[in-house]
Formats: C-alpha cells, structure tokens, sequence
C-alpha cells in the first residue's frame, strides 16, 4: 500500500505567506555562502541534503486528507478537509476522461475542516462518477448538504453531477471496501470521532486523528493499544503538547506527541506519522516538535523502536 | 513507591525515588495530593533520585499542581535529573509548573 498525504494541517488551513517565503529564501541563501553552487545537480544536493526541511520545504497548509493507495481500481481517501482539492486535481490529470471513477471516503468525523474540501472536490461535478462517504455518525447527509447550502455556497449538494451514497458503520466491525478491510473505532472529541484501520495483504494503517486520550494508567489492556497493535503505521493526531492536553486545552478533543510516542511504542507500530498539526506553529516549530518527538521516543523506548515522521502534505509513505 | 519527606521551614519537601510511571504513579499521586491537601500548603518536589517520568507521572504532577493552585498552595520541583528536565521541557511542563535548579534555590526563592 502507499498513503499519500494531501492535508496535515489541523482545525484550519494554514497557508505561508510572502513573509515566510522570504524567510526560508534568505536562510537559504545565508547557508548557502562559500559553497561551490555553480551546477544545477550541486543546487539540487544542496537543497535536498543539507538545507534542514523547515528551510527547503514546507508541511504544508491544508487540513486532514489522507489517500491509501492500496493498488485497486477504487480510491480509499480518509476525510474531506481542504487537502481533497489536490487530490481532486491529481486525479483528473491522471484519468481522461475523468468519468466512472469510484471514490470511498471515510470519515472521522463532520467538523468543518474534515469536510470544508468537498464543495471543491472536482470530481464531484463530474457525472458518472460515484463517490460513496462512509461514516460512523448519523447526521453524515446533513453535515454534507449544510455545508453546500446558501448562503454559504453558490452550488447546492443535490446538484453535484456525481453519484453520491452515504454508508454507514458501526464501530468494531471489520468491513471489506475497495479490496481493503477496514475497521472503525470510536474516540474521544467533541460529538465523536471514529479511527479507522486498514489492512491488505497483512499491512495495516491507523488513521486516527481528533482523538484525545484522558487514560491515567495506560497498558495493554487500553483499547487504543489493541487498535493500534502491530501497525505499519498509525497516523496519530499530536497537536497539541502533553502540558496543553491535559489544561488549558483539555476535553478540546486532541492529543499529544508524549502519548502518541507511548501508545505506538506499547502496540509495537513500525511508525508513527505526527499529524494535524496546530495551525499556529509555522514550519520551524513544527520541525522542532518533530525532533523532540524523536528524542522522547528514543528516551522512553523500551526494546522497541517506533519509526516517527512528521507528516506533511504531499508527503507518500510506501508500507 | 519510596518517597522521603523533610521540612525545610514552611516547605515540605517531597523525595520520590526511581521512576514515575504506570507501576509508581498511582502511589505518588495519592503522596502528592496528601501533601498538597486543603490548606494551602507549600511541597517542594525534589526530583534529583527520579531518573524517568512517563505521561502517566506527568498527569499526577498537573492533578496535583491544579490542586495547589485551587487551595490557594504552592507546588514545586527541584533536582530534574537531565532525562527528565528533557521530558519536562518535550512535554512543555516546563510552562506550567515551576522548576528549580536545586532544593536550595527552591528554598531561597521562597523565604
């Protein structure tokens, strides 16, 4: 299977501006000072091994979209934040005509950033393409047409071209969608959220995200250590620091980078990719939190190494 | 959970020993809110012979700082060993609750 990563940002799209392109820009070129940068291939080395990521790129600005690639005819995509705009497009370059697609989105939940891409999902417009939205709430149609109705949008969801189906799931249940088995679980946010698991060919990947954790003895007999059990890799929602999560910002329905470290090192995941990230925290802070992440799970490691990465849009993962 | 007390004036200083974890955190919690109590008590936390705090210890530490801050008290920690000032610092704990270098600075700042 492949994920691909087309929407990181948690809570509200977060675009750089002209300011911080300047920023990275100037970086670069202070770092770049006495180096032979005279060929096209010493620039591209350049940038690619020494410029730290935070300076080079960015993790980008759209909120939660995650594509599971598992090698079928269909698409399987976790959630509809603005991310699915790039997908939309990624997908009309590669099929022509873009007609008879089938898409499964499945939700972790309908709060406006996990949805806020659909109305500019192109292929949505697109008769002849069927796009089925599984979920685990009842109010999934609704959420979906509120979200299209005036005033708040020019085109009303009953007029998209493309054939549109809600499924729904029960937490618990294995379902079989698209070639992939697919488990959802029940978490802690406000008006709920569901992770899901899926495997194929005995891989597995966790989406969880919108999740908080309020455990104050954590051990294998935790649900959310059985859910992620031996995961390839669990896409886990580390907004927030530990001291946040459980203060100021405790019962907001996110979790940390310390908790997630400590449930993927107890469920023995291969790695864990931190997501849904504060759109507050520019790229710097969000390297840093990467880095710290790495530290803790090397500190509190316990004969079993977790792999962390720091998702960012268009970021591809082969599992 | 070995956890000596002392006093040192009006401060009653608090020394657990080993880790702080799922094993450990349930007894020091339960030490911790004792000293901490209803009164507005003043408990240093020296952590200089703690050499590991997971999650869990640092919920029992917010429980009881939220605590101290509600009866009006004061609650401290001293001592970090390096792993575990780097824990505090990962985890932001550095932000919420106040850390001194040692017992003895705890003890200036506070007279």
């Amino acid at each position: 299977m492949l994920v691909r990563f087309w929407g990181t940002r948690g809570s509200l799209p977060a675009p750089i501006n002209h300011k911080t392109v300047r920023a990275k820009l100037r970086e670069a070129l202070l770092l770049a000072r006495g180096r032979s940068l005279d060929t096209p291939e010493t620039v591209d080395a350049f940038i690619d091994r020494e410029l730290p990521f935070s300076v080079a790129g960015t993790f980008g600005g759209n909120s939660s979209c995650v594509q599971i690639d598992a090698g079928t005819n269909e698409f399987v995509v976790c959630d509809l934040g603005s991310g699915v705009r790039d997908f939309g497009h990624y997908v009309l370059a590669k099929h022509k005509p873009p007609q008879g697609l089938r898409f499964n989105f499945f939700m972790s939940h309908f709060h406006w950033d996990h949805i806020m891409g659909f109305p500019f999902f192109a292929p949505a417009y697109v008769p002849g393409n069927v796009i089925r939205i599984h979920g685990c709430h009842s109010i999934m149609h609704e959420a979906m047409v509120r979200q299209q109705s005036a005033p708040c949008f020019p085109v009303d969801f009953e007029r998209l071209g493309a054939t549109i189906e809600f499924v729904p799931l029960e937490p618990g249940r294995v379902y079989e969608v698209a070639g992939v088995s697919v488990r959802p679980m029940k978490q802690f946010h406000s008006g709920d959220s569901y992770g899901y698991r899926f495997t194929k060919d005995g891989k597995s990947i966790v989406y969880s995200t919108d999740s908080e954790h309020k455990f104050e003895t954590v051990n294998d007999s935790y649900p959310f250590v059985e859910f992620f059990r031996n995961a390839d890799l669990v896409i886990f929602d580390a907004m927030y620091s530990l001291a946040e999560a459980i203060s100021v910002k405790e019962d907001w329905g996110h979790s940390s980078n310390i908790v997630a470290v400590e449930l993927t090192q107890l469920a023995r995941a291969k790695r864990l990719a931190l997501f849904h990230h504060e759109p507050a925290f520019d790229d710097k802070m969000i390297e840093t939190v990467f880095a710290e992440t790495v530290r803790f799970e090397e500190i509190s490691r316990d004969g079993h190494r977790v792999e962390v990465i720091s998702a960012y849009d268009g970021l591809e993962i082969v599992i | 959970m070995e956890i000596g007390e002392t006093r040192r004036g009006q401060i009653l200083v608090l020394t657990p020993v080993g880790r702080i974890d799922n094993e450990t955190s349930p007894a020091f919690q339960a030490k911790l809110l004792g000293a901490v109590g209803t009164n507005g008590a003043t408990v240093l936390l020296d952590m200089s012979k703690v050499d590991y705090l997971s999650s869990v210890g640092l919920r029992a530490l917010m429980v009881a700082s939220k605590q101290a801050k509600a009866v009006n008290g004061r609650m401290a920690v001293a001592g970090l060993h390096p792993m575990v000032k780097e824990i505090f610092a990962i985890s932001r704990f550095n932000y919420v609750i106040q850390v001194f270098d040692g017992v003895d600075d705890a003890v200036a700042a506070w007279s």
